[in-house]
């Protein structure tokens, strides 16, 4: 018997929202758990990438509340071994923009400690205000 | 003209009357203009209403003579101190341009508006105690690892410098590239305002600026010598002769001075 | 050989001795690697959204100034533009790829730096290991004359070399080029399977723990593997492998530090070059006395 699921409207708009920022065909993704078990940053991860992309799936847009967005590094690990093809680190970065977007800074670069400022090369504070400011 | 007498219903003072007649008596002082003289006449736009204004003024002047008085976003009205930032719109074209005030002539159908500040923080720092390192930069303004080389702050800046070439050599941590490039900067705030990153050029270019002086800029041989020169007394007699004289035996020497032959 | 190289902001700081020892193999080899005139900050990270274009001009300003370098004769009928940085590789060639695979968005980039002339699309992005490649590894053999031998060295790769696929420059899940590299120098290559496991890159603003957690990891895995050094091409890898190992110690007091090296680091202590290239004073753990211990350098090297 085939069980449906009916997402409501709202819910499709988030997912419509998510897809088409981030190119990717996210109900192409069957939750096989290749990408979970390739993150590195899992282990400080609240949900996995594979939750992340059921939720958005669904359209539930409390996925935005998430840390596991934000800790992301962008390292494609994902990308090259989801047998669907998906990008995972689009879709992330597509989560991550719709905050950001609407100037919503996840970093305060004013609050960086000082001893972090002499050490950090620019290579670190470019790509970390690139991903975390908007 | 308001009532003199204490009658209990006064005259209402027609405020804007009394305005247009001061406008219309200063237009001729404060522009310099005598109206019947003016040939070419234009229509300009500030901040969406029209004027007609002669069309030989600069933005300033123009502004002055529709009856506008300046207290704020004026300066030296010779295109040096950074005050009279003007963004503007030619007719029929879409690019937004910037200028100086001062130093733009109005065109017709020109639409314009001031921008006499631009806000951003000055963070206050003792230069004493600033390592000469790329990481100064980013510790005081770390916006400027944001950019993304737009150029949109070298289309904007009214000195035709190139400011994203000196913001991509602070990145870099080429303070010399920093200091010659920023060098002509007269701090007018046009490209902070368009910088979509949000950073405040001028203020960054002013901190690498004071460094390169500080660490490394080549001392001035001939001011070091001439300090010397004076410590040892080589100007003393000249000094002497000036500043002994009374202001009246100044004066007959100024007069009799050597000069050419007119 | 002349070719167009894009340094990276990070070079000219923090990692200055990655380029100062890559100029100084590039040169032994009979490569002269020039520097782009003007070039930009590239942006360090490729812009992942769908509709984001200006994220993108950064890298193409870059790209049309390779073009120009070609007219200006400061290199001959040479497009090819090599990185030593991963990140700046990575960005640079996907961006690249991405104004190849889609004219209209290359127009309206070409249009909106109208102040430049167009970028036509004829750069081809490098990586310096891939140049080395072609050069081909028996080169690099004639002119080891300080072999590694003894030195056990693990290679990293990271994320940015290997990843996607149309950007990387080995197998994503079996990378070899360092190891080839490295055999040919005369170390001993110690295989392990975090070579390719990222290390945290921009995290490292974020949360240093978090960074200094994975990088215990992957430095313990090469460790475990019986890795004396670590090899990479990366100042970010190097600042979250090398420079946060003080992070590391402090949660892990029996923590030893192992050494970590740009791979043109070694290449320069291979060829016998003048100790100035190499530049050690610039790593966060000294790999002074490794290098004495293996007898790869000299006494006199030390500050």
């Amino acid at each position: 018997m085939i069980k449906k699921l009916k997402i409501s409207n709202k819910n499709q708009e988030f997912l419509a929202k998510v897809e088409e920022l981030s190119g990717e065909i996210i109900t192409k993704c069957d939750q096989c758990g290749i990408c979970s078990g390739s993150c590195p940053m899992v282990p400080e991860m609240d949900i996995t990438p594979s939750q992340m992309m059921r939720m958005v799936q669904l359209g539930e847009s409390e996925v935005m509340e998430s840390k596991a967005m934000w800790l992301c590094a962008s390292c494609f690990a994902c990308t090259v071994r989801c047998p669907r093809g998906l990008d995972l680190s689009r879709v992330a970065e597509a989560l991550r923009q719709m905050k950001l977007r609407k100037a919503i800074d996840h970093i305060d670069i004013k609050k960086l400690p000082e001893d972090e400022m002499e050490r950090l090369p620019q290579i670190a504070l470019i790509s970390g205000m690139r991903k975390f400011t908007g | 003209m308001p009532n003199k007498g204490k009658s209990s219903t006064k005259k209402k003072l027609d405020l804007k009357k009394i305005m247009d007649r001061i406008a219309e008596a200063s237009k001729q002082v404060v522009s310099g203009v005598e109206e019947e003289k003016v040939e070419n006449w234009v229509t300009i736009h500030v901040m969406g209403r029209a004027y007609e204004v002669p069309a030989d003024l600069t933005i300033l002047t123009a502004m002055e003579y529709a009856g506008y008085k300046f207290i704020r976003g004026v300066g030296c009205r010779q295109g040096f101190c950074g005050a009279c930032s003007t963004l503007y719109r030619k007719k029929g074209e879409y690019k937004l341009q910037t200028g100086m005030a001062c130093q733009t002539r109005v065109e017709d159908g020109m639409f314009l508006v001031q921008i006499p500040f631009t806000p951003a923080e000055k963070p206050s720092y003792d230069i004493n105690d600033l390592n000469y390192d790329v990481n100064v930069l980013f510790r005081y303004y770390p916006e400027l690892a944001r950019c993304v080389s737009c150029n949109t702050c070298t289309k904007a800046c009214p000195q035709d410098l190139e400011v994203m070439d000196y913001v991509q050599a602070a990145i870099k941590g080429n303070f010399e590239e920093l200091a010659e490039e920023s060098f002509d900067c007269i701090q007018c705030g046009l490209c902070a305002i368009r910088c979509p990153s949000e950073i405040v050029q001028y203020n960054v270019a002013q901190l690498g600026r004071r460094l390169y002086g500080r660490y490394d800029s080549p001392e001035p041989e001939h001011l070091k010598k001439r300090l010397e020169e004076i410590k040892e007394g080589k100007f003393d007699e000249e000094m002497e002769k000036v500043t002994k004289h009374s202001r009246k035996e100044l004066e007959q020497m100024y007069a009799e001075r050597k000069r050419e032959e007119e | 050989m002349k070719v167009p190289y894009y340094p990276g902001c990070t070079l000219k700081t923090k990692a200055k001795n990655f380029e100062t020892s890559a100029l100084a193999v590039a040169k032994k080899l009979g490569i002269e690697l020039i520097e782009l005139p003007r070039w930009n900050c590239c942006g360090t990270v490729y812009s992942l959204t769908d509709d984001d274009l200006i994220h993108h001009v950064a890298p193409i300003r870059n790209l049309i100034r390779v073009q120009e370098m070609n007219k200006n004769g400061l290199v001959e009928n040479d497009h090819r533009l090599v990185t030593l940085c991963s990140m700046c590789f990575n960005t640079l060639k996907r961006s690249n790829i991405r104004v190849l695979e889609n004219s209209d968005d290359l127009k309206k980039i070409n249009d909106f730096m109208y102040l430049e002339e167009d970028y036509e699309g004829n750069v081809e992005v490098i990586h310096f290991l891939e140049l080395i490649k072609d050069i081909g590894f028996e080169k690099i053999r004639e002119n080891v004359t300080n072999p590694l031998e003894g030195l056990k060295i693990a290679p990293y790769y990271g994320c940015m070399l290997l990843r996607p696929k149309e950007v990387g420059i080995d197998d994503p899940e079996e990378p070899v080029i360092q190891a080839e590299l490295l055999s040919a120098l005369g170390a001993e290559v110690i295989d392990n399977p975090y070579k390719k496991v990222c290390c945290g890159s921009y995290q490292t603003i974020q949360d240093k723990q978090v960074v200094s957690n994975l990088a215990y990891d992957i430095l313990m895995r090469a460790k475990d593997a019986g890795a004396e050094a670590i090899t990479l091409s990366c100042p970010l890898c190097m600042f979250n492998l090398d420079s946060r190992q003080k992070e590391i110690k402090e949660e892990h007091p029996y923590f030893n530090e192992i050494p970590v090296f740009y791979f043109t680091q070694l290449m320069a202590i291979g060829f016998g070059l003048n100790e100035d290239s190499y530049g050690l004073d610039l790593n966060y753990v000294n790999p002074e006395s490794l290098l004495l211990e293996k007898n790869l350098i000299r006494r006199n090297n030390a500050k």
